[in-house]
Order: C-alpha cells, then sequence, then structure tokens
C-alpha cells in the first residue's frame, strides 16, 4: 500500500495542481478575472439567490381553464364545420369533457360526421412527426360526440406551456437583466430566477399581464420614416419591429382581429415546397373578420403585433376565408418555430399563478455569505487543530489531505457550474468533518497495529489497508443518501447533497490518497535509517 | 532526504485500555431509547411539529428595521388587526430583526399574495423587507411527499446496502438505530416548538447518513472480529469490538461536532436550527450506534463464520449464553453446519 510508481505520484500532484488552478478564480472579483490572460480559467462559482439576493418564482399555469377553453373553442368549431356542410343540428354544448351535438334529420348523419371529423388534427408538428390525434369523433344515434384524447391534452398544455415561457421570458428581459433564467419545471410550471431582483412587484404586475397580440393593417403608402419625418396620418400609428434592424411599421391603430380569436399557431412545412411556414387557424369569428380582411386586401401586407412591437408583417397572397392559413416567407425551421410560439403567446394568454415566492434581498444574502465564510473558516481550523494534535506530523498529512480535499470540492463544483447556496456552504463544513473521519480510521488502526507489537512500516501499511474497507462502507452508505437527497430534493435539499455527494468523492481522494502519498514520501525520507517511533 | 515536516508525536488522549462493559448497559438504553421513542411519537402525535412554509404553506418574511429595534408588541397589535388569520411574529437574531409568519390564507395563491402585500404596507418603510418566502398549498403538499419520501427512500437503501455488505441482523440493527436517531430527532423539535422545514429534512437525511456510518465502522470490526476471534462468546465480541473502536468514534464526533459547532455559533440565523438539528443528530447518532445498532445484535444472534477454524473439538462452542435465542442459533450454526 506505501509504495508509489512515479507516474502515480505525478497524477496525484497534477490533479492537486488542477484543484487550486480551478479554485483561484473564486477568490478574485469578476473584474480581475476578467483581464487575466485567456489560458487561465475564468469560471467562478455561480452563488444562489440565497448569497447574491434576488427573486425565485415558480409560476403554475390553470390546466382545467386551458382544457374549458378549449372545449369552448372546439364547440365553435364544430359549428361552424356543421353549418358549412349545411347540416341542421340542435343542441350543441359542452357535456363533462366533451362537446355535444344532435343532428335533426338521421339521414344527415354521415354528412355531418364527415364535416366534424375535419376538425381532427394530428398531434405534433410535422417537424416532429405525428403522435396520434388532439380528439376524437364518435357518432351513436343521432349525437356525435368530440371528445380531446389525453395526448391531445398533454399538448395543448405543452405548447401553452412554451408559449407562457416565451412571454415571461419577453418581459423578464424587457426588465434589463440577462442572468436572469425562465425555465419549463413538470409539464405545467415555470419558474423565473431573477439574482439581484429586491422588488418583485413589478416582475409580478409583469408576469401578471396577459399577452396583446393583434393584427392591423399597414398604411399603404407612407414609410415609417415618411410619417416620422412629416406627421402619421389620423388614425395611424408608428410601430417597432422586433427585429434588431429597426425597422418601423406605420399601421392602422383599431386591430383588425384580436388575438383572442387566434386558436392556436403551429410551425411545420409547406407540402410542395417544402420551406418552413406557420400555420395558423381562427375562431369562428376572428375567420370572419379575417376573411373580409384579406378578400379585399390581397397584394398587400398585413402586421402581427405583440405586446405593441412588429413580429412580421406578410403580404396577403390570397383570401383566407376558412380560417386557417398559412405563413411562408424567408423562415428558418428556427425561426418558424419562434414565430409560432409568439403567435401562441398571444393567442392562449394563460393565466398564471404565483405557487412559490422565495425572495432573499441583497443585504441578508451578503450578511449569509460573511456568516458562511466565518462558520467555514473556523469550523476548518477547529478540525485542522483537533486532527494536528491528536495525530502528530501524520496529523498534518491529514491537514494537507483536508487543505486539498477544499480546492477539490470548490473546483468540482465550478467547473460543473454548480449553484453554491447556505446549505450548500454548510454541506461544505460538514464534508470536512466527514473526511478527517477516513483519517482518524487509518491513524487509530496504525496505532492499534503499533500497540499490538507490529513494526512501524508493518503497522503503517496494515492501518492503510485494513482500514480501507470500513471507510468505503462508511462513505458509499453517505453517498446513497446524498444521492437520495439530490434525487428527490428541491430547493435547500438539493444544494445541500451536491456538496455533500462531490464532498465525500473528493474526501476519499484526499483523505486515502493524498495522505497516502505524504505519509510514503515521509517513509522513503528516513531513507535507510530505521524508524525507531511513528509519530502519530 | 530532507522533508518539510518535523517529526511529532500526536496526543494519544485515549486510554486503550479501557474495557467498558457496555452490553451490560444494554437493557438500561434499550429501555430509555424506548421511552425516548415513544414520548418522541407521542409529542409528534399529539403536539405536532410546528411546520415552516415549505410544508404547510403560507408566507414568512423577514424584516429588518432601519434604525433601531423593532417593536413587536406594535407589530403584533397592528398586524393582528388586518384579518389575515393567525401571524406570528418573532425576534429573529439581533433585535432589528423581525420574522413574521402569515398562515396559508383560504381562497388560493392570489389571496396569499394579497395577505403579503397588506403585511408589507402596514410595516411601512422603516422596515427593509430581507427574505420573502410564499409557498401555496399545490406546492407545499408536494415538498411535504417528497420530503417523507426522501427519508424513506435513504431509509431503505442503506437498509439494502448493509444486507448486501453485511448479514442481515446488522441491517436490521442498523435501521432500528436509525429510526431511533430520526424519531428522537423529530422529537426534540416538537419539544421545543422548533421550526421544522425543507432544511431541517436535509439535515435529518445527513443524520441518517451520519449515524449509518458510525454504525457501519462498529460493524466492520464486529465482523472482522468475529473471524478472528472464533469462539469468543458474542456479548464480549461486541463489548470488545466497541471498545477497541471507541477512540474514533470518539474523535470523529469530535472533529464533526467542532465544524457544527462553527456553524451553530458563526453560521448566522437563516441555518441555526438546521446546525442545531445536526449537532443534536450526531450526538444522538454517536450513542445510537454504541448503544443500539451493536447491542441489537446481541439479541438477534449472528451466524459465526468457522471458515479454516481450528481442529472441531475446537471448533465447538465453549461459551454461549443460554438466555438468548439468537446466541442458540449461532451455536447451533458453529457447531452444525460450517459453511463452505
Amino acid at each position: 500500500m506505501l509504495h508509489f510508481e512515479r507516474w502515480k505520484i505525478i497524477a496525484v500532484v497534477l490533479v492537486c495542481l488542477a484543484g487550486v488552478l480551478f479554485t483561484v478564480p473564486n477568490f478574485f472579483s469578476k473584474q480581475t478575472v476578467d483581464s487575466w490572460p485567456g489560458w487561465l480559467p475564468h469560471r467562478q462559482l455561480p452563488l444562489g439567490l440565497d448569497l447574491q439576493g434576488g427573486a425565485h418564482l415558480l409560476l403554475a399555469m390553470d390546466t382545467k381553464e386551458l382544457e374549458k377553453d378549449w372545449l369552448t373553442t372546439l364547440r365553435d368549431d364544430t359549428r361552424r364545420q356543421l353549418r358549412e356542410a349545411k347540416v341542421g343540428f340542435t343542441g350543441l354544448g359542452v357535456v363533462g369533457n366533451s362537446v355535444q351535438v344532435k343532428i335533426t334529420k338521421p339521414e344527415e348523419m354521415d354528412k355531418a360526421t364527415e364535416a366534424v371529423k375535419k376538425l381532427v388534427t394530428p398531434i405534433g408538428n410535422a417537424i416532429l412527426g405525428s403522435g396520434g390525434n388532439d380528439i376524437t369523433v364518435a357518432s351513436s344515434g343521432d349525437t356525435i360526440t368530440v371528445t380531446p384524447t389525453q395526448q391531445g391534452m398533454q399538448h395543448r398544455v405543452s405548447s401553452a406551456a412554451s408559449a407562457a415561457i416565451e412571454t415571461v421570458n419577453r418581459r423578464v428581459n424587457a426588465m434589463g437583466t440577462s442572468e436572469s433564467t425562465v425555465v419549463r419545471q413538470g409539464t405545467d410550471r415555470i419558474l423565473v430566477q431573477f439574482p439581484g431582483l429586491q422588488d418583485t412587484k413589478q416582475l409580478k404586475d409583469l408576469i401578471g399581464q396577459t399577452a396583446k397580440l393583434t393584427f392591423h393593417s399597414v398604411h399603404p403608402d407612407i414609410s415609417a420614416e415618411e410619417a416620422k419625418q412629416t406627421r402619421t396620418p389620423v388614425g395611424y400609428k408608428v410601430y417597432p419591429s422586433t427585429e434588431a434592424d429597426g425597422r418601423s411599421y406605420v399601421l392602422q391603430e383599431t386591430p383588425v382581429v384580436s388575438g383572442e380569436d387566434l386558436v392556436d399557431a403551429q410551425p411545420g412545412f409547406d407540402q410542395r415546397t417544402n420551406e418552413p411556414i406557420i400555420s395558423f387557424r381562427f375562431n369562428q369569428s376572428g375567420a370572419r373578420k379575417f376573411g373580409t380582411f384579406t378578400k379585399d386586401n390581397v397584394g398587400s401586407p398585413f402586421a402581427i403585433v405583440l405586446d405593441n412591437k412588429v413580429l412580421s408583417a406578410p403580404v396577403i397572397r390570397e383570401p383566407i376565408l376558412g380560417g386557417s392559413g398559412q405563413i411562408s416567407g424567408s423562415f428558418t425551421v428556427d425561426s418558424a418555430s419562434t414565430l409560432a410560439v409568439q403567435l401562441r403567446s398571444g393567442a392562449l394568454p394563460t393565466k398564471l399563478t404565483i405557487v412559490e415566492e422565495r425572495t432573499v434581498g441583497p443585504s441578508l444574502g451578503a450578511d449569509s455569505i460573511e456568516a458562511g465564510k466565518l462558520a467555514g473558516l473556523v469550523g476548518c481550523l477547529a478540525t485542522a487543530v483537533l486532527t494536528i494534535v491528536a495525530y502528530g506530523t501524520f496529523g498534518v498529512f491529514a491537514v494537507i489531505g483536508l487543505i486539498v480535499h477544499g480546492f477539490l470540492i470548490i473546483a468540482l463544483m465550478t467547473i460543473l457550474g454548480t449553484t453554491l447556496t447556505l446549505p450548500g456552504i454548510a454541506g461544505f463544513v460538514l464534508t470536512i468533518g466527514m473526511a478527517v473521519d477516513a483519517n482518524v480510521l487509518i491513524y487509530e488502526r496504525i496505532r492499534e497495529e503499533l500497540r499490538s507489537g507490529k513494526s512501524p512500516i508493518a503497522a503503517i501499511d496494515q492501518g492503510f489497508q485494513r482500514a480501507w474497507i470500513t471507510i468505503l462502507d462508511s462513505q458509499l452508505t453517505t453517498l446513497a443518501a446524498a444521492l437520495i437527497m439530490f434525487w428527490l430534493g428541491s430547493g435547500p435539499i438539493r444544494g445541500f447533497a451536491v456538496t455533500l455527494t462531490i464532498g465525500i468523492l473528493t474526501s476519499v481522494f484526499a483523505a486515502v490518497t493524498v495522505t497516502r502519498l505524504l505519509v510514503s514520501l515521509w517513509l522513503k525520507s528516513k531513507g535507510k535509517s530505521r524508524i525507531v517511533e511513528v509519530p502519530v | 532526504m530532507f522533508f518539510p515536516v518535523p517529526d511529532f508525536k500526536g496526543f494519544d488522549f485515549f486510554p486503550h485500555n479501557l474495557r467498558i462493559p457496555f452490553m451490560r448497559y444494554k437493557g438500561l438504553c434499550f429501555t430509555l431509547s424506548l421511552i425516548f421513542m415513544a414520548a418522541s411519537l407521542g409529542l409528534y402525535f399529539t403536539k405536532g411539529l410546528n411546520y415552516g412554509v415549505d410544508f404547510i404553506g403560507g408566507s414568512l418574511i423577514e424584516v429588518q428595521h432601519k434604525n433601531g429595534p423593532a417593536d413587536l408588541s406594535e407589530m403584533r397589535e397592528k398586524l393582528n388587526a388586518l384579518g389575515i388569520g393567525s401571524v406570528q411574529i418573532q425576534s429573529f437574531g439581533a433585535d432589528t430583526d423581525v420574522l413574521i409568519r402569515v398562515e396559508q390564507q383560504k381562497g388560493g395563491e392570489g389571496e396569499q399574495q394579497a395577505a403579503m402585500k397588506k403585511v408589507v404596507d402596514t410595516l411601512g418603510p422603516e422596515y427593509t423587507q430581507r427574505r420573502i418566502e410564499v409557498v401555496g398549498p399545490a406546492v407545499s403538499s408536494e415538498l411535504r411527499r417528497t420530503g417523507l419520501i426522501a427519508v424513506f427512500a435513504s431509509l431503505i437503501a442503506i437498509i439494502i446496502y448493509v444486507w448486501f455488505r453485511f448479514e442481515w441482523q446488522f441491517a436490521l440493527g442498523t435501521v432500528v438505530a436509525l429510526l431511533h436517531d430520526v424519531l428522537v430527532t423529530v422529537g426534540l423539535f416538537s419539544l421545543l416548538g422548533l421550526e421544522f422545514d425543507l432544511s431541517i429534512v436535509a439535515s435529518l437525511l445527513t443524520i441518517l447518513g451520519y449515524s449509518v456510518n458510525d454504525s457501519v465502522v462498529v460493524s466492520d470490526r464486529i465482523r472482522e472480529n468475529l473471524r478472528k476471534y472464533k469462539r469468543m462468546d458474542l456479548t464480549e465480541l461486541l463489548n470488545v469490538s466497541i471498545n477497541e473502536t471507541l477512540s474514533r468514534t470518539i474523535l470523529t464526533g469530535m472533529t464533526a461536532i467542532a465544524g457544527i459547532l462553527a456553524l451553530l455559533i458563526f453560521g448566522g440565523e437563516v441555518i441555526r436550527n438546521f446546525s442545531f438539528a445536526m449537532l443534536f443528530g450526531i450526538l444522538i447518532g454517536t450513542y445510537s450506534s454504541i448503544f443500539i445498532a451493536a447491542p441489537m445484535l446481541g439479541f438477534l444472534g449472528v451466524k459465526r463464520d468457522t471458515i479454516g477454524s481450528a481442529p472441531k473439538v475446537e471448533a465447538a462452542p465453549v461459551i454461549a449464553p443460554a438466555t438468548s435465542a439468537g446466541a442458540d442459533r449461532a451455536k447451533a450454526a458453529a457447531a452444525g453446519r460450517p459453511r463452505r
């Protein structure tokens, strides 16, 4: 156990050096680190919201509301289909989880079913392929029943979630921080993290608004530049574009159709030209208004405006009378899906409720960092003193191992980009105690072997060998607990579990490998002189 | 060859010739522990736990008076008049800092936010908000569920691991000790009315880890001694094993406690309860691995390994406690069917 080959020594030293190298940026301010040459690591440990202050909001969508809205839309669509097919019907309405309608004349039943079946759309856009249908249409006797499928509902929720994320993201970014994150959590939740934010009122207000999507007609003659130079015609207004080129449009202020009338928008491909498109669908009233407008304005552009910014201004190629149409143009797959999501975010104004809020003011965060640093320092010092007092020279080796362990934890957390939280600091302090346990096991064993009359070298060798099994057993059981904490835990538990898991791994390396190497080097330094006493 | 660290001997404070007859106290310890466990369960079911907002929902706000100490009684009067249900107000660390807890509002998440706004408006601008936590009913019930699952999943993972590495008797002893640690810690939190939140679950899980660590070290030694002293009476063997590992148990406990004391004293108010749970848990975990996990083996008995045993006459059991059924089985195993 005590012999180290040269390459192993080099490997251990390299690992330790790497640990120091990746830890060092954390000791300096961001500005200092940025001024370093490029080959040095620049990454710093991201601080959790509890340490740097900030807001954490968990938003939930109302899936019940979504389902209700969809059923209402399905009811209207059914009515439209039946009217177009010129079929007489009565008693159209939402019953439980489906839409039901009675057909007046039995001989029109087949025709009616055919018409309603047109509403069935395969799930998944053309890009991802089909995953079943969104609704099922069943007919029995004189009744036709339209029921959303499980997958259809899931798809609906998922579409609404990506739309809501888009909305929230757009608004949060408008508040001027790039470090905020908006991510999906589970099926129907959105997590917003906003570092450094103290007053969440503005954020909550912004999130609380529903997105405003409108369709406007574009002024036929005057460009935005002309409008700015002279004056905007009455009833028209200049709207900026979302694109970076700073283009603006002169649009009629009263919208042709509003976003509430848009039922759905999905990215796809044109079947003939194979170019990316966005297909969209209006409800009945939207279809009527849009139909009239497009019939009168073939050849001129119309503008899609979201939260007072122009998303896109496509040209009307032909009248869109049925309520569904497609936008094509110079889209890429990405930009098509972005625009579809943007359209949906205006079309499905899902109400978001705040189900969890955690805000930490910067003063508390700063206090926590200070407290954590002090506690960490005192904890490490106390452990080091105890170890050196108890084990002398070998105690010093153990402390060197502990220092390596400390560097490695921080280095690994930095490399992995794990967020440091207050419970994480507590976990760090705790792993120091646990790392020292391995050394205690080894040294107590060496003492025991010495007491039983073994020679110093044999005792040291046996000490490391026998203790290793115990160390492995005890660390693996703790690792099991830590991994489960990480798997199931949320919030503070997770931060703690991450540090603990990394700490268990590095502590084995530090306490066993590094210390053993030091002991081995110490033995070598004794040369041929026979050791009289083991300094433990 | 030069070596930068001079030789100096450590201070071996531990009297190694000590032979404390731990097993003699097992009756007393079991009784005491049973009483504590029963009392903890009783407290849990009668007094219950002072759950934090993580688990019952509601709002928590930590405020700091901008100049001078906070007037708790005035605050209490004003906030209780708001009609937002029960409002708990307590001093938090410094006398300028106050922790306000507002119970879960009826009528869902929106009401929760509204109540929080009322509190902030009532306190006025002299108070800065240091921390706000609002947890709705859906999230709190989820956190409660996953918290419970985490504790039980850890327990099961540990049982399985110990079972694989040792005999089932070790696993059972360890688990009883672990359950004891968790129960008594929960009981203490109930008794003292300390806030029980997510971070306490994290500390419970760590206590599990630490306690099993301790038990495993002792178990390892018992297993080793079972091979080494094939004829030693089980009670005596357990005693020897505990005594042999005692110096390690105490030293490791000391270093762990040193770290946690630092957290408790300097770590700040936010993790105070967490550190306290950890401190208590480490003490109770050390106790349970010595006085519960190992003595449990005395009750359950273990299969004695007879690999490479001495001549048959010697292999026959010489001393066996007649009182314990488990030891009888061990005797039968040792005499009747030497493994492999």
